[in-house]
């Protein structure tokens, strides 16, 4: 591929120090909430974040170098390949705590459905590609894309994962809402989901009601369900203005919260570093996600700005769900915070994300 | 950069644009909420989610003081701390639980642990938090359980203080006992917690601020299944002072054994200081029931005795006092000159007043009798008139200003006043006038009048100090549990009557004589080496016509007489003033006479008298020439009457 001199002048340096500072706080984190007072040991889980760390860099480089329109004529083989992995973890998965997400590959614990938030967002922007008829596009003309998403929430929610077929959900409407979906169509989605709501309640596991309860009224049950949410509100509060400071977090420490390394790793990392730790970490993210939308407005072609877009949107989507419901304002849903939460699969994918971005920007002086 | 760059003008994405822009503002509307909601916790919630974090971790865990001990005058201890054991449990512990419990209450033949840890569970123990499954084992189940400490995983005994009065029943009314602390005392003492231990009687409630010390505590980190991590902070716990008593040992010994199983009271008082030398009454009970909790059916079994063991007769039981009372008549009457010690009444065995015959207790009469004899003698008929001729109201008078009738001040709850009635008393109580044939009952003792043990010893030892109330008490020094004094207790004045010397010396002389002199009524209680004064009393208990009195030693317990017998010793420089009740007794001289003798006997065995002769030195002779036996000597005739008669 040709390296312009211009392209290099374009690198996209916002979108990449963004990115490293976030994983730089999540390796904090992560040593934070692995850290034990009695052995001041650092635990191996934090060398295995830093390791992955180093290869999402190498990836994200990777992936700003690499033209970005490719992705359009891979878009079908990528998504197929990880329809087979989410197929894979179905049959072969490794389970914990009731659910089958991961495929041990020794060296990593691969998460499909990581890889099939890409994989989404990479399918239904090539279905996307083209300019849409006058008005928008109608429902009939969304009938593929919504198969094509529809299989792999399938099998995500058949884990159970949750949090994960809802990102799906909301970044493939995000992307359609932007595509250009006729007003009407989206007015008459809108309404189904809403009615369609109790019979989705229906087919909710026992847990996953108990949490929709527990997040309405987490008092309900402060011992059960609604534990998790009311230790992640004391951890995140206790930390008052400045924070209780690196490994002072007694909520952490004394494993009052849940998942302290993925779900609820905002909890620990806002118990520690108080409301201005806090402000810094959604202010990195702003960044980063005010930088895609701008990168999405500026690409040279309609892909590029959908993919943006789409790359975007995976980010905020997660920060907002995550934090919301380390906060107490959404129920809990097992969704990691993006780029902090430990996990390779997740970090990689979030990784070669903010690289794709990194390319659409560097690319639209290239005509 | 971007903004000037010519590829805005050929933007390829016009028609994306606008929604993009909306799509920005829905993303910095919702991450502007996440920063609000952010700011509510860690700012404005903040300091009300910081406790509840620290409530999360920290355990307090209190560490009770260490009881102050009892001593008594010589430091030998009456009341220590023992270890008590408990089996206590953590169910977590227990891989197999069922089978551990069932072991558990094989073993120690008790079947309450199950349902002590389902107790728990639903009263919501945390994780780890041992439950106690059985209190206060026998040393047999201890070592049962240290034995098969392996086939009990989770099981450990668990060490608590326990209060222990080593004499059992001894000085069980002074001493009082512990309890738990009730809701009501909770209410009001804010330094105590459910379960604290406090006093509830006596010595241990009147001095529960001295005893009880400052509890001290641990603030412990634990995780969230409750496992302790390590301590936090510690105030050290400061123990009770211990308490040293001016109760000897040895003398409160030998004043219960001579009460014996009769029913009744005794106090010893030191009649220059006002220290109580021992106070018994009986029947008594055992302090150690109720130290780590008394059962129901022990409790009910001890409120519910009809001879009252949990009452302290020696300042609860109000009695008439009977003819110890004409000591107070003679006080009164000589002082204010109603009476000399020329005056003298004929006694023919009773006199008529108002229409009744009242009886002297010797039917054929003493014959013209004055104060000494008649005080020695007992002689009704002769107080009678005296009575009548004070008035009830200068009797009131002179025996309140003596102390009777009225609570001592001594630290002990419930105290009764007794009664001392006056013509006003009178006019309160039953709106009623008062009669003057009532004062010939007075006079004797009996009627309204009511006093306690302890009010009679006071005023054995007032008569024996020359008029000085020594305020009662029974601490003498409060130390550290070191051994330093931290507070001493010197004698207080509580009041003082001026009774004149001559007064004095004819009333001394003639209690000597109930004593000493052979027609005297107490000569059971006289002693070899030291010359005792005193008086006898026999207290009515029934309000029978008079004439109809039932002899002692005949007729039901119940309505036999009280025995009274007040006194103190030796008469020159008196260390000791005694009072006795034997309730049912029958004649003073002769039931409660030789539990004085006895207690007296301990005294100056301990404590030997200085020229120990025995007799009445010169010089003491010099000074009180009344107080002399040979003014009893020639009294023979009467000889017959004391040792076997009523008064």
């Amino acid at each position: 591929m040709a390296l312009d001199r211009r392209m290099l002048l374009h690198f996209d340096w916002t979108v990449f120090t963004t990115t490293i500072a976030l994983g730089s706080v999540g390796l904090l984190s992560v040593l934070s909430a692995t850290w034990s007072g009695e052995h001041h040991a650092i635990d191996p889980l934090v060398v295995r974040q830093l390791i992955w760390i180093g290869v999402g860099v190498v990836l994200m480089t990777a992936a700003a170098l690499f033209d970005y329109r490719a992705l359009n004529s891979y878009a079908y083989a990528f998504y197929a390949v990880t329809l087979g992995l989410l197929i894979l973890v179905a049959v072969a998965g490794q389970s914990t705590g009731g659910s089958r997400r991961w495929i041990n590959l020794g060296f990593l614990k691969l998460e499909p459905s990581e890889l099939a938030k890409l994989a989404v967002v990479l399918v239904v922007v090539h279905c996307l590609r083209e300019e849409p008829p006058r008005g928008g596009w109608r429902a009939h003309q969304m009938l593929l894309p919504a198969v094509l998403v529809a299989i792999p929430v399938g099998l995500v929610l058949k884990q159970p994962d949750l949090g994960t077929a809802l990102i799906l959900l909301i970044i493939t409407a995000t992307l359609v809402f932007v595509g250009g979906l006729n007003w009407r169509t989206m007015a008459a989605l809108i309404i189904g989901a809403v009615m369609a709501a109790p019979i989705g309640w229906h087919y909710l596991k026992p847990y996953q009601r108990e949490r929709l309860v527990s997040f309405v009224n987490p008092q309900s049950d402060p011992l059960g369900a609604g534990y998790h949410i009311i230790q992640s509100e004391i951890a995140i509060g206790s930390g008052g203005a400045w924070g209780k400071g690196i490994f002072q977090g007694t909520q952490a420490r004394l494993n009052f919260l849940p998942e302290q390394t993925t779900d609820f790793i905002f909890a620990v990392y806002a118990e520690e570093f108080g409301f201005a730790g806090s402000m810094l970490l959604l202010g990195l993210y702003a960044v980063l996600i005010a930088r895609g939308t701008w990168i999405a407005r500026h690409a040279r072609d309609r892909f590029g700005s959908l993919l943006a877009v789409g790359v975007s949107g995976i980010i905020f989507w997660q920060v907002a769900i995550n934090i919301g419901m380390a906060t107490g304002m959404l129920p809990v849903v097992g969704i990691t915070l993006p780029l902090v939460s430990y996990g390779g699969s997740s970090l990689i994918a979030m990784m070669a994300a903010a690289g794709v971005l990194i390319s659409i920007n560097m690319r639209r002086y290239l005509f | 950069m971007a903004r000037l760059s010519p590829a805005r003008k050929t933007r390829p994405v016009p028609r994306l644009e606008p929604r993009i822009i909306a799509l920005t503002f829905l993303v910095g509307a919702i991450l502007t909420a996440t920063a609000i909601r952010l700011y509510y916790l860690q700012i404005i919630k903040h300091h009300e989610l910081s406790q509840l974090a620290d409530r999360n971790r920290i355990r307090i865990q209190r560490l009770p003081a260490l009881r102050g001990l009892v001593y008594d005058v010589h430091h030998r201890p009456l009341v220590d701390t023992r270890p008590s054991f408990d089996a206590v449990m953590v169910p977590e512990d227990a891989p197999d639980l069922g089978r551990t419990v069932n072991r558990l209450e094989q073993l120690l033949g008790e079947d309450g642990a199950a349902k002590r840890l389902e107790d728990a569970q639903e009263q919501g123990r945390p994780e780890f938090e041992p439950v106690t499954v059985e209190e206060r084992l026998n040393w047999q189940q201890v070592v049962t359980l240290e034995t098969h400490q392996l086939e009990l995983p989770g099981v450990s005994l668990q060490v608590n203080p326990q209060r222990h009065y080593i004499y059992g029943p001894l000085a069980s009314h002074l001493l009082g006992y512990v309890g738990e602390v009730t809701m009501k005392d909770l209410a009001r003492l804010p330094d105590y917690r459910m379960g604290d231990e406090i006093g509830k009687f006596g010595l241990e409630r009147a001095w529960e601020g001295t005893l009880r010390g400052d509890s001290g505590g641990q603030e412990i980190e634990v995780d969230a299944v409750g496992r302790r991590l390590r301590m936090l902070r510690e105030i050290p716990e400061r123990p009770g002072d211990s308490i040293i008593m001016t109760i000897d040992l040895d003398l409160q010994r030998v004043a219960e054994e001579a009460i014996g199983n009769r029913a009744g009271a005794l106090v010893a008082l030191d009649p220059n200081t006002g220290y109580v030398l021992a106070l018994a009454s009986h029947p008594a009970f055992d302090p150690n029931l109720f130290a780590g909790g008394i059962t129901a059916a022990q409790w009910r079994a001890l409120v519910t005795d009809p001879t009252h063991p949990l009452e302290n007769r020696a300042i609860q039981g109000a009695y008439p006092p009977g003819s110890t009372f004409k000591i107070v008549d003679s006080i009164a009457a000589l002082s204010d000159r109603v009476l000399t010690p020329q005056t003298a009444y004929y006694c023919p065995g009773g006199m008529y007043y108002g229409g009744r015959e009242y009886r002297c207790w010797r039917k054929q009469g003493h014959g013209t009798i004055s104060v000494h004899r008649a005080i020695i003698e007992s002689c009704d008929v002769f107080f009678y008139n005296v009575g009548q001729r004070l008035g009830v109201d200068r009797l009131a008078a002179w025996a309140h200003a003596l102390g009777l009738g009225q609570k001592t001040g001594i630290e002990l709850d419930n105290e009764r006043s007794g009664v001392i009635p006056s013509s006003q008393w009178k006019w309160r109580r039953y709106r009623e006038r008062w009669y003057p044939a009532e004062t010939l009952s007075v006079a004797i003792g009996q009627g309204y009048v009511a006093v306690t043990p302890l009010q009679l010893a006071e005023l054995a030892a007032e008569i024996a100090n020359g008029g000085i109330f020594y305020q009662p008490q029974f601490v003498k020094e409060v130390d550290s549990i070191d051994g330093t004094p931290v507070k001493v207790f010197p004698p207080i004045i509580r009041s003082r009557v001026h009774i004149a010397p001559a007064v004095l010396d004819q009333v001394r002389s003639a209690m000597v004589g109930v004593v000493n002199a052979p027609n005297g009524t107490a000569h059971a209680a006289r002693l070899d080496n030291v010359i005792v004064a005193g008086k006898t009393g026999t207290a009515q208990v029934i309000k029978e016509a008079q004439g109809v009195r039932v002899k002692e030693n005949e007729g039901p317990e119940k309505y036999r007489d009280h025995a009274w017998f007040m006194a103190f010793a030796p008469v020159d420089h008196p260390r000791i003033a005694v009072a006795c009740i034997i309730e049912h007794g029958g004649h003073g001289g002769s039931a409660a006479g030789p539990v004085v003798k006895a207690v007296m006997q301990e005294f100056f065995m301990k404590n030997p008298p200085q020229g120990s002769s025995g007799q009445i030195t010169q010089e003491s002779r010099d000074k009180r020439p009344a107080v002399a036996l040979s003014d009893d000597t020639d009294r023979n005739d009467m000889h017959e009457q004391f040792d076997t008669q009523t008064e």
